[in-house]
Parts: structure tokens; C-alpha cells; sequence
């Protein structure tokens, strides 16, 4: 069994089973059982498939790269701080397969093709995207009954004021979400950047059927246009990504492919992560070749004119100076527009400031829609992404986007704090913890920040799935009217419990915790080693620990006003009940791992070891560089796991989310701060946070407003100027027209007429000689005949005589 | 009948045509005055026989022109025979207007069965 071949074939088919539920369900769904129930079974079915063969790729490559416990004690500090030194001169390449399947076009220096990149986070995500999804199928399978009979829309209000009444759409729903799994492991097993954004695109499509799934909804319809229109101002900035990339390095694939190239000769074409860590540098980033050519093209053009002769003495006089012209700085920016370009993308993706305001929105969608897309795995696509492709961000590229990161957990956690629609608190808890894996792939903590990803997929897809658990049984999101609900929904309240711990990091220090626990932590201590080794930029570490606090505080918010006291609302809290086992066992499951996500098996397995396999070359070892913004030290993850940088670490976490807790348990259930006083004291800073930054508005003013100004201004120069002269042209025609139809009508006619009336009118004059008296006829006959004769006799004189 | 009129008519004729040897001349005006009569008398009449007589008129003028032609001795050519050419053809004359007499009072007799009159300006149903 060779995994070159066996890990594409299951993950290919993996891959693309949803898209044959996608087919099936597209062509047959209302059909399939009464109302199209039994749609559900079948894209449940693919995805649980998909899960299989994903265990099967994950088994098989186990099985070839056995994953070795990640040592984090702190006795071990000296060995491994002497251990990371000698890992990083001989650290070698990830464990990593790649080809091509299909390729699409090919020309000169571009090739596009459907191909994979499989390397343990492939493996991983995979696994942890389509057991994720599995939960939520089923989950949907009983959210969405709702959908099998005729459905009225009771926020849909027709012109006669009546409510909207239509069939149900379940297969629907379960279409969208097979292709919506299909797009997503697409981006996962892609080999190039082409292919990710061709499925990058198809999720965004997704989304925007599955948030406008309610599309008769203005505020669906309009949330499911806000975010494809958000997303696709950063997909602008990855487009421009991939134009630097493609431009000066000719190729979008990951990794090296060797191939028949136009003139049938076998040869090497290097891809992205070999040409920025080459193997010469042992894989410290570098500004490649390409870039650096494509930068000092003016020297390169002086260069081959004055060889214009004999080209190839040219080309190896360029070759001998671009190690000079890398040194004076040439292809820097290029390498840098080309990390934030791709960066752009994923800010709009994964919904990082100032791109974050069409995920808020977007729980305008069915719950498990924001569970599954908006929670776990689409916004994830771009931290996914930037973990992808991290060997090509250089150092300032990494400080933008924690920067970025720093500044988009802070911003959300705090518009958290006052929202009162749970499935609002959520999603800004989102975009925060989003901030928080950016800010991790900032600060150098490649494997804390893709740690979290997971651990926050498992999380937050449970919160989502318990949110929708409360507004399926009160029928509202406001949690202003829950309380009390625990007593009646046991099930819930406890697999929310459990979620909340996890995404607060709770654990008893040192010992053991939740799977918040461990990747929150290991954020946290690598915040805080680069805030030591860049002193400057100490304002990362402080966002991180304070976002843990606002993060603990509006977490147990939620669950205390949901839960916790008595309920605020008796019609609410009379008719709530448990959900159905078919929504309480994926709520369960998904508990189970947000708990133990975090532990490693006996025997070393665990997420963040198997994420340590796939950790990119050259990215083990402290880097200090300074290009643009003055010298930063990306100090090496390894050193944030011992010794006090991991206990200070440890502790912050633990104080900043116990703190949180109390503060939260203190306002909503000893009731001994009153919140009303709180937001009463606080007032401007409340308001400021309720109306969400005035992001919206801001947006809408610079914007929405020009743009629909100039649209009016082009609506009216076509009503007024186009359709005018169009208009005036068509009256012009008829003004012709008449004017022909009286030539017409008077001349013509009249012509043909008035010959007509002549012709009778000769006809009717020469009826009166008609006379009917015989006499008259007898004198015109002699007349005639006499006259006939005198005629002749006048003509024909000498006929006559003779 | 004034009683001088023959001698008027003598004297007057006496100094022309009278004096001559009787010619094709003189058949000529005598037919002449028998078309001329027929056709007023055609013309005139509104009885239908009256019509018939004055058609008969007229062809017995014409029978008159026939025979003063035909005859070579009043032209003048003077010849053996007398030639009955154009008493030959008068003959035929007399006959056909005979048979058409006969159609015409045909015609006259059945106008009389429908309009119970002979007044030809009754007959003027075959007007435009």
C-alpha cells in the first residue's frame, strides 16, 4: 500500500462524495421519501463516508508517519532549547504528497490543475471537517423538519398584510450542504492556489445560498449579499496575491511537481514552498529569484542589451547578481504584496477587521448553517489557508496579520459583551477567536494556531448546535426572555456547559483541561514569548490576555442568562422542552471531543503532535529579520512551551478566564452588580459596543450610499437621456408614418378613388343614351349612316367616283 | 291638290332633268324619295305597323337602286339583253323582306300580347 498513491484515492473519493449527494439531491430531492424527507439520509449517508475513508487516509498515514509526543516540560527546558537548535539546522521537510489529477490549462509558465497537497493537517482537517459535518447532518435532520410540509413565513408580510405561505424546501437545504462539503475538502486537499480559489469562490456561493436559505426574507436576502460582496473585496486582494506570485514566480502549486513540460522533456518545476525556502538556506526564507528578477527588471533589461550578442552570457550575468540585488533589498515588497494579497482573502473569509461584518449577518441562515459554515469550517478555510501557506509570509506579513488578529479579537469580544441574540454573541465569539488563530500564525505559533482552529471547530460547531437547541425550544433568540431553562433542558444546558469551559480554556493548571485548555495556552505562551523578544510590540500578549477575560466573562453571560436563575418569560419557559435525541446525541458527541480534543492517546497521538508533523520546513527556529517594519524576532514555538513563559502563560490564562467568570456570575446570578447599572454607568461605552462600533454605518456611508448614489445617477441618465432619446427617435418614426399614411391615404387612395368615380361616372352618362325609344335609335342609325357617307365622300372622293 | 302643280313641276323639270332620256338618274331619285319616305316614316310613326311600313318602304327604294344599276340599257352601256341582274336581286330583296315582315309582326304581336298596345314609345323597357 503505498500512500503516494492510497491517501489521494480515499481523500479523492472522500473529496468528492458529497458532490454525488450534491447531484443526486439536486436532480432527485423532492422525490426522495415524502417532502424530499429522505434527502437528508442521503447526503448524512455521503458525509459519513466521507468520514470513513477520511479515518481510512488518517489510519494509513499513522501508519507510515507515526506521530511522537510534542515534550512540554518544563524539566526538559535546557534539552530541548539545545534539541530545537539542532532541529532547526536539520529539521527536515514535512511528511507531504502531491500531484495533479487534471490539469485544466496549461501555457507558457501556468499551470492550472486539479490536483492535492496531502500532509498531516490535510489529513487532520479532513477528518475534523467531515466528522463535524456528520454531526451536523444529523442534527439538521431534525432542526429542519420544519421544511417537510407547507411552510408560513410569519416574518414575511405580503402587500395585503397577509403571511407568506409556502411549500417547504428540505431536500434543498441538504443539497446546499453537500455542495457545500464538497467545496470545503476541496480547498483542503488543494495542491495550488488556483484550485483553492476556484473552491474558495464555490464556498462563498454556498454560503450565500445557505444564509439566503429563508430567501423571501429581505433581512436573509440582504445578509446572504452582504457577505458574498464582503468576501469578494478580499478576494480583490488574493486575486492581486496570486497575479505577484504568478507573475514573478510563474506557478501556484505548493509543492515541487515533475512532469513532461511542452517540449516533452521530464523537468523539475519547483512550487511555491521550495522557491521561498529553498533547500540552499536550509529553509529560511528568502526572497526568491523570480521575484527578485522581477523587481530589478531595469537592471535585468540593461543587462541582456548589453550582451544583446550572446543571450546566454546574459543569462548567467543575471544569475551571478541576483544573490547581489536580493542583498540590496530587490523583490521585498513583491514577497510582501504577495503574503498580504493572499492575506486579503482570508480577512475576508474568515471575517478579521475591517472585513468582519457579514458574518454577524449571516446567522440569518438555519442554525446548523452557522454551525457548520459559519462557525467551523468555512470562516476556518482561512486560517487554513494562511497555515498553508505559511512558509511564503515573511516576517512583516506575519505582524500585519497579528496585528490584524490582535485587533479583531479585541474588537469582537467587546461587541459580545452587550449583544442580547445568542446567535450574535456567538458570532462575534467567532470572529474573536478567529482573531485569536490570526493572531497566533502572527506571533509564530504556527501549530497554537491551528491547534486552536480545531479545537474551536469542535467548540463553537457545540455552541451553535446547543444555541439552536434553545431557539428550537423558545422559539426566539433573545436571551433577554430565557432563564431557567436547565431544569428543562438538562441535555443542553450541559453539553453548553461543557462548550463554554472548552472555549474559556478551563482546566485545573498544569494538570489537565478541556480542549480550550491546551490551545488557548499554548496561544497565549507564544504571544507572550514574541512579546518578550520584540518588547515593542507587548500589546499583542496584553490584547490576548484580555480578550481571555472579555471571552470567559460573555461566554458565561450567555449560559447564565440562558440557563442559570429563573426564567424571565413564563409563556417562553411553559412551552420549552428538550430537543429530540436526533439533536441531542451530535450535541453529546461533539461535547465528548471538545473535551478531550486537546489530550494526546497513550502512544503520542494527539492534534497539536500530528500538527507538529506537518509543521512547514525552515518555520522550527527563532527568526529575527527586519525589512519594512524594523527588526522582529519571530521567536521558535518550541521555546514557548517551557519554563516560565509557559507558566506565566498558564497562569494569565487561568486568572483571566476565572476572573471572567466570577465578573459574569457575579452580574447574573448573585445578582450583586446590576447590568442595567453597569451599561447605565458606562453609557457611551455601552452604546458604542450595542451599535457594533457603528461599523455598519460607517461601511454604509463610504460605501453603500456612493454606490447607490451613482447607481440613481445611472438609473436616471438612463430614464432621463436614453430612454428619452429612444423615445424621441420612436415619436420622430410616427411622426413619419402619419405624415405617409396622409400621402397615402389622400394622394394615393384618392388617385385610385377619383379614377374609380370617373370610370362610373362615364359609365352612368353613357347609360342615358340608353333610352329605350326605339324611334331615337332609328334617327341615330340614319344619322349615323348619313353621316358615314358624307364622311366618305369628303375622304374618299376617288373610290367613290369610280 | 293645287291643279298648276303638274305644270309647275313640268316646266321646272322640263329645262333639266325632264328633257333628258329617262337614265339611272332619274331611278335614283325616285328610290331616294322612297328611302327618304320610309325612313321619316320610321322615324315617325309610333305605331309599329306604320314602322313595318315605312322598313318596306325603304326596301323597295333600295329594290329601285338594285334595278336601276342592273340594268346595262339605263346605264347607258346598251347591250343584246336587257339584264335582269338587279331584278334577280330585287326578287331576293322582296323575300327577305317578306320573312322579316313576318318576324317583325311576330315580335309586334307578342309586344301586343304584353302591353295590349302598338305604341312603340311603350316599348321602352330595354332602357339603361
Amino acid at each position: 500500500m503505498d500512500p503516494a498513491s492510497t491517501l489521494p484515492l480515499l481523500l479523492g473519493l472522500a473529496w468528492l462524495t458529497p458532490l454525488v449527494s450534491f447531484v443526486a439531491i439536486l436532480f432527485f430531492g423532492p422525490r426522495m421519501g415524502p417532502h424530499g424527507k429522505s434527502s437528508a439520509g442521503v447526503a448524512t449517508a455521503a458525509i459519513v463516508v466521507s468520514l470513513a475513508l477520511s479515518l481510512a487516509a488518517l489510519g494509513t498515514w499513522l501508519s507510515v508517519h507515526p506521530v511522537q509526543a510534542v515534550a512540554h516540560d518544563s524539566h526538559a527546558a535546557s534539552d530541548s532549547h539545545a534539541d530545537s537548535h539542532a532541529d532547526s539546522h536539520a529539521q527536515p521537510l514535512p511528511p507531504a504528497y502531491s500531484g495533479d489529477w487534471y490539469t485544466l490549462y496549461e501555457g507558457g509558465a501556468l499551470k492550472l490543475s486539479i490536483g492535492w497537497y496531502i500532509d498531516a493537517l490535510t489529513v487532520l482537517m479532513f477528518v475534523v471537517v467531515t466528522f463535524i459535518a456528520s454531526c451536523i447532518h444529523i442534527y439538521a435532520a431534525g432542526y429542519m423538519h420544519d421544511e417537510l410540509h407547507d411552510f408560513t413565513d410569519h416574518t414575511v408580510h405580503l402587500t395585503d398584510g397577509s403571511h407568506f405561505h409556502r411549500p417547504g424546501r428540505f431536500s434543498r437545504f441538504f443539497q446546499s450542504l453537500s455542495l457545500f462539503c464538497f467545496s470545503m475538502l476541496g480547498i483542503v486537499i488543494a495542491g495550488n492556489l488556483a484550485m483553492i480559489f476556484i473552491f474558495w469562490e464555490l464556498v462563498g456561493i454556498c454560503s450565500w445560498f445557505l444564509i439566503g436559505f429563508y430567501y423571501e426574507r429581505q433581512s436573509a436576502s440582504n445578509a446572504a449579499n452582504k457577505a458574498f460582496i464582503v468576501n469578494r473585496v478580499g478576494d480583490f486582494g488574493m486575486i492581486i496575491g496570486m497575479m505577484a506570485l504568478w507573475g514573478a514566480l510563474g506557478t501556484l502549486h505548493f509543492a515541487d511537481s515533475s512532469g513532461p513540460n511542452a517540449a516533452g522533456i521530464e523537468t523539475l518545476r519547483p512550487g511555491l514552498l521550495s522557491l521561498v525556502r529553498p533547500e540552499a538556506t536550509h529553509h529560511a526564507l528568502q526572497v526568491p529569484d523570480g521575484m527578485v528578477k522581477f523587481a530589478a527588471a531595469d537592471r535585468v533589461a540593461e543587462i541582456t542589451l548589453d550582451h544583446a550578442a550572446r543571450p546566454e552570457d546574459s543569462a548567467s550575468e543575471i544569475a551571478n547578481r541576483v544573490d547581489d540585488w536580493r542583498a540590496m533589498g530587490y523583490g521585498r515588497w513583491l514577497l510582501f504584496v504577495a503574503g498580504i494579497g493572499i492575506f486579503c482573502g482570508c480577512v475576508g473569509k474568515s471575517a478579521q477587521f475591517p472585513l468582519f461584518v457579514w458574518l454577524p449577518d449571516a446567522m440569518e441562515g438555519p442554525t446548523p448553517v452557522s454551525a457548520l459554515v459559519h462557525s467551523a469550517t468555512m470562516v476556518a478555510a482561512g486560517v487554513f489557508l494562511m497555515g498553508r501557506f505559511y512558509p511564503v509570509l515573511t516576517p512583516d506579513v506575519l505582524l500585519v496579520i497579528a496585528y490584524t488578529g490582535a485587533i479583531t479579537l479585541f474588537l469582537a469580544a467587546t461587541i459580545a459583551l452587550v449583544a442580547t441574540d445568542i446567535k450574535q454573541v456567538l458570532a462575534y465569539s467567532t470572529i474573536s477567536q478567529l482573531g485569536y488563530m490570526m493572531l497566533a500564525l502572527g506571533v509564530g505559533g504556527w501549530v497554537a494556531g491551528l491547534f486552536h482552529l480545531f479545537t474551536h471547530a469542535f467548540f463553537k460547531s457545540l455552541l451553535f448546535l446547543c444555541s439552536g437547541s434553545v431557539i428550537h425550544a423558545c422559539h426566539t433568540n433573545d436571551m433577554r426572555k430565557m432563564g431557567g431553562l436547565a431544569k428543562v433542558m438538562p441535555w443542553t444546558a450541559g453539553t453548553m456547559l461543557v462548550g463554554c469551559l472548552a472555549i474559556i480554556g478551563a482546566g485545573v493548571p498544569f494538570v489537565i483541561g478541556l480542549s480550550g485548555y491546551y490551545s488557548k495556552d499554548s496561544i497565549l505562551a507564544q504571544a507572550l514569548s514574541f512579546s518578550q523578544a520584540n518588547p515593542s510590540h507587548s500589546i499583542l500578549f496584553a490584547a490576548a490576555a484580555g480578550g481571555a477575560f472579555l471571552t470567559a466573562f460573555y461566554m458565561f453571560r450567555l449560559w447564565f442568562m440562558t440557563f442559570a436563575g429563573q426564567p424571565r418569560d413564563a409563556h417562553i419557559s411553559e412551552h420549552a422542552h428538550e430537543s429530540p435525541r436526533v439533536m441531542v446525541a451530535p450535541l453529546v458527541a461533539l461535547a465528548i471531543l471538545a473535551i478531550v480534543a486537546g489530550w494526546s492517546l497513550p502512544g503520542g497521538f494527539g492534534i497539536a503532535a500530528m500538527l507538529e508533523q506537518a509543521r512547514p520546513a525552515g518555520t522550527a527556529a527563532t527568526v529575527t529579520s527586519g525589512y519594512l517594519f524594523g527588526s522582529l524576532t519571530i521567536p521558535a514555538e518550541h521555546e514557548s512551551h517551557v519554563g516560565a513563559i509557559h507558566e506565566t502563560a498558564t497562569l494569565a490564562a487561568f486568572a483571566t478566564a476565572a476572573a471572567g467568570v466570577l465578573l459574569a456570575a457575579m452580574m447574573y446570578v448573585w445578582r450583586i452588580l446590576s447590568p442595567l447599572a453597569v451599561a447605565w454607568v458606562f453609557r457611551p461605552i455601552y452604546t458604542f459596543f450595542k451599535q457594533r462600533w457603528y461599523f455598519d454605518e460607517l461601511y454604509g456611508a463610504i460605501f453603500v450610499q456612493p454606490v447607490l448614489g451613482i447607481a440613481s445617477l445611472a438609473s436616471s441618465i438612463d430614464l432621463g437621456v436614453i430612454d428619452k432619446l429612444i423615445d424621441g427617435i420612436a415619436w420622430t418614426a410616427r411622426q413619419l408614418a402619419g405624415i405617409d399614411a396622409w400621402i397615402d391615404r389622400t394622394l394615393v387612395d384618392g388617385l385610385v378613388n377619383a379614377t374609380a368615380s370617373a370610370t362610373w361616372i362615364a359609365g352612368v352618362e353613357l347609360k342615358k343614351l340608353q333610352t329605350g325609344h326605339l324611334r331615337q335609335y332609328v334617327m341615330f342609325i340614319v344619322i349615323g349612316t348619313v353621316a358615314m357617307f358624307v364622311l366618305a365622300s369628303l375622304f374618299l372622293r376617288s373610290s367613290l367616283a369610280a | 291638290m293645287n291643279p298648276t302643280a303638274p305644270l309647275c313641276a313640268a316646266g321646272f323639270f322640263a329645262s333639266g332633268v325632264l328633257s333628258d332620256p329617262v337614265s339611272v338618274t332619274h331611278y335614283l331619285v325616285v328610290g331616294a324619295i322612297l328611302f327618304t319616305s320610309g325612313v321619316v316614316c320610321m322615324a315617325v310613326k309610333r305605331n309599329a305597323l306604320g314602322i313595318l311600313m315605312g322598313i318596306e318602304l325603304v326596301l323597295n327604294g333600295a329594290n329601285v337602286n338594285f334595278i336601276a344599276f342592273g340594268s346595262p340599257y339605263l346605264r347607258g352601256e346598251g347591250s343584246a339583253s336587257i339584264g335582269l341582274d338587279g331584278e334577280a336581286i330585287a326578287l331576293f330583296v322582296i323575300l327577305l323582306a317578306a320573312a322579316e315582315a313576318a318576324v317583325a309582326l311576330a315580335i309586334t304581336l307578342n309586344f301586343y300580347n304584353n302591353h295590349s298596345t302598338v305604341d312603340i314609345d311603350q316599348a321602352d323597357d330595354l332602357q339603361g
